[in-house]
């Protein structure tokens, strides 16, 4: 199902053309959760899908075409009033959640992504915040483990409060509300000047393998690795819970998701069998770190670019905490290796530089599986190399 | 300060001035001090916290608007002059270049006060400008051509006597029209005083990832007898070759060399 991203588009530009109240029309009379945020957008919103599956047809722009014109095309196939799990771009949620009228607005996490934009991470969760007033319907499903996810969702009438974790914390060292340094400790975090506090939350993920939904802790069983996936799974099963499907079911029906838009899939990457994962910015980073070293240390390959959908900085480097790939086999490839490379030095981490990714896999000594981190573009890039895909669609801007 | 002591280098409030990076910067001081045989310690300074007085380097990095403002009331708390005067280094990058001024503008175009370590002032500006930044080190410094990234939407103007770190090759530098004899516009500030010296930029990178030289000639102001690294060290050697690599690439990507 990969590679279907452009037609995904292009068919709802011209739908969008023709009538610009295309939108409101197809989402009217149906149940629908939205899912936006820096990281796990895809993941949550497929683990969403897969819930609601479970108890009938389902519309999805699984393919993360999370503009306005992906969305349309997600809603416009039939049939016509089945649930809908929809990624939506964060910055365009305030234009497409008004039209949608969501049961649910899944809010993940917001965190620096693309250095080149300004106040990005505090200016989102403004635009979320006054999107509240629009849907006094809606339900704001949301990461108590965010501040700034916690500031948007009270901008809503009604909330669900999910721990889903978040390692990453710089982002908000800062009280979204009124500016005064956060106090944090381990689960907790609040604002000594204005009382914004981190909530209650109903769902808790516990582990990798277990989540606590009212008091009451379940086992669960993703393909998907990681607590960082868990994480997601839990977002999921409070939205699919809002649209009235019962954890349990939301739970099964998620552990048959295996990969997720090539993320966690295992390919052929030149003669070597590979891992890839994801890691755009320096949350996903850690997560992705975390989720490294629950397994043996493999060799890891780091294929990096800078384009414009990766932000063109790469700065954010010196942000991750490389020296924990310290004692592995590591190479790296990609049009940024060199920005990379010098960042491994410092990291007392020895590299190899190769020019390009499949020269890499092949040049690993041993037979074990290598474990494949690469930016936005550079991911896609890999699905195309190893034959995953068959084009590379636009870029987002 | 001493040979036997460790030499400490302050990161200065990383969760309000650390959001493009300049971190790094207080990880190559310290290798590359290591390396040559001066023991390096990093000293984080959290927010919140009163500057220490007795580091060697103080690092100020690049932030966003709200907490810039915040690190700036702890800073203007601090006696970061007296360091100076006694001998300190100060690498002051974005937010903070704009930190050890008199002022710069905050969200609402509102001006803030800064530390006055140096007589330099921000005004707002459009557009913002983000993108490679190339810069000709004064010739006293002794660098070869600085490499990095700006993203910024100050305008800074230097005041009567005060020296720019160098000329803008490519990017916008300070950018408030200030020009050096060979028509460059300026870019940060270079200003020794008293026994120490005050360096800001633009440059994000972090600007001593891709321009070591700079990283050495900070850690020399600071340790006069600093020794020369051992040139075959397999640390030093991996770590600047990959930097030339970096810097040939960044040569080659902005036809700046």
């Amino acid at each position: 199902m990969l590679g279907r991203g452009s037609g995904e588009v292009i068919g709802g530009k011209v739908a969008l053309q023709l009538h610009p109240g295309v939108l409101a029309e197809l989402a009217a009379g149906r149940d629908i959760a939205t899912v936006s945020g820096t990281n796990g957008k895809t993941t949550t919103t497929r683990l969403l899908a897969a819930a609601l599956a479970a108890v009938g047809p389902v519309a999805t722009n699984g393919g993360g075409a999370n503009m306005t014109p992906g969305v349309v095309t997600a809603l416009a196939a039939p049939p016509r009033f089945a649930r809908a799990a929809i990624e939506v771009d964060e910055i365009y949620l305030p234009q497409v959640a008004p039209a949608l009228r969501p049961a649910a607005v899944l809010l993940l996490n917001v965190t620096r992504d693309q250095l080149d934009r300004s106040n990005e991470t505090r200016r989102i969760a403004g635009m979320w915040r006054s999107l509240g007033a629009q849907l006094p319907d809606t339900v704001a499903v949301a990461n108590v483990d965010d501040p700034l996810v916690v500031w948007a969702a009270l901008g809503f009438a009604r909330q669900v409060w999910v721990a889903a974790g978040q390692r990453w914390e710089l982002d908000a060292a800062v009280c979204p509300a009124c500016a005064a340094l956060l106090q944090r400790g381990p689960g907790r975090w609040a604002c000594p000047s204005c009382g914004l506090a981190r909530p209650e939350p109903s769902v808790v993920t516990a582990a990798a393998d277990r989540i606590e939904i009212d008091g009451r802790s379940r086992r669960i069983r993703l393909r998907l690795p990681g607590v960082v996936n868990a994480g997601n799974a839990a977002m999921a099963a409070a939205g699919a819970r809002v649209l009235g499907i019962d954890p349990a079911t939301a739970f099964a029906a998620m552990g048959a998701v295996r990969d997720v838009q090539g993320r966690y899939r295992e390919v052929m990457l030149g003669d070597r069998s590979a891992r890839l994962l994801l890691a755009k910015n320096p949350a996903g980073w850690l997560e992705m770190l975390e989720l490294l070293e629950a397994t043996e240390p493999r060799p890891v390959l780091i294929h990096f670019h800078a384009r414009v959908a990766d932000g063109r900085d790469p700065s954010w480097l010196w942000d991750v905490p490389l020296e924990r790939l310290g004692g592995r086999d590591v190479h790296v490839s990609g049009e940024r290796a060199e920005d990379v490379a010098v960042r491994l030095a410092y990291a007392g981490v020895p590299c190899t530089v190769h020019r390009d990714p499949v020269a890499a896999a092949n040049a690993v000594g041993g037979a074990d599986m290598i474990d494949v981190l690469a930016t936005y573009t550079a991911f896609r890039e890999l699905l195309l190399v190893t034959g995953e895909i068959t084009e590379i669609e636009e870029e987002p801007a | 300060m001493s040979a036997t002591s460790a030499l400490r280098i302050a990161l200065i409030y990383p969760e309000l001035l650390g959001t493009y990076g300049d971190g790094g910067n207080a990880l190559i001081l310290q290798a590359r001090s290591d390396w040559r045989g001066q023991p390096a310690e990093v000293v984080p300074v959290p927010a919140g916290q009163p500057l220490p007085s007795d580091c060697d380097v103080y690092l100020l990095g690049g932030g966003e608007d709200e907490p810039q403002a915040l690190a700036a009331a702890g800073v203007r708390s601090g006696d970061l002059a007296g360091a100076v005067a006694g001998g300190a280094v100060v690498l002051a990058v974005c937010a903070g270049l704009q930190v050890i001024g008199t002022r710069f503008p905050g969200t609402d175009g509102h001006l803030h006060d800064g530390a006055g370590l140096v007589d330099l002032d921000t005004a707002p500006g459009t557009p913002r400008v983000v993108g490679d930044l190339v810069v000709q080190p004064r010739p006293e410094t002794g660098l070869p051509l600085l490499y990095g990234y700006e993203n910024h939407s100050g305008r800074t103007t230097l005041g009567e006597g005060v020296c720019a770190l160098g000329g803008v090759r490519r990017g916008l530098g300070n950018g408030a029209g200030q020009r050096d004899e060979r028509g460059r516009g300026y870019e940060g500030v270079w200003a020794p005083t008293g026994r120490g010296l005050v360096v800001g930029s633009y440059l994000h990178g972090p600007v001593l990832a891709q321009n070591p030289h700079l990283a050495d000639l900070l850690l020399e102001a600071v340790c006069p007898d600093l020794p020369v690294a051992d040139p075959h060290d397999p640390r030093l050697v991996r770590a600047d070759s990959a930097a030339a690599t970096l810097r040939a690439a960044r040569a080659r990507q902005t036809r700046v060399r």
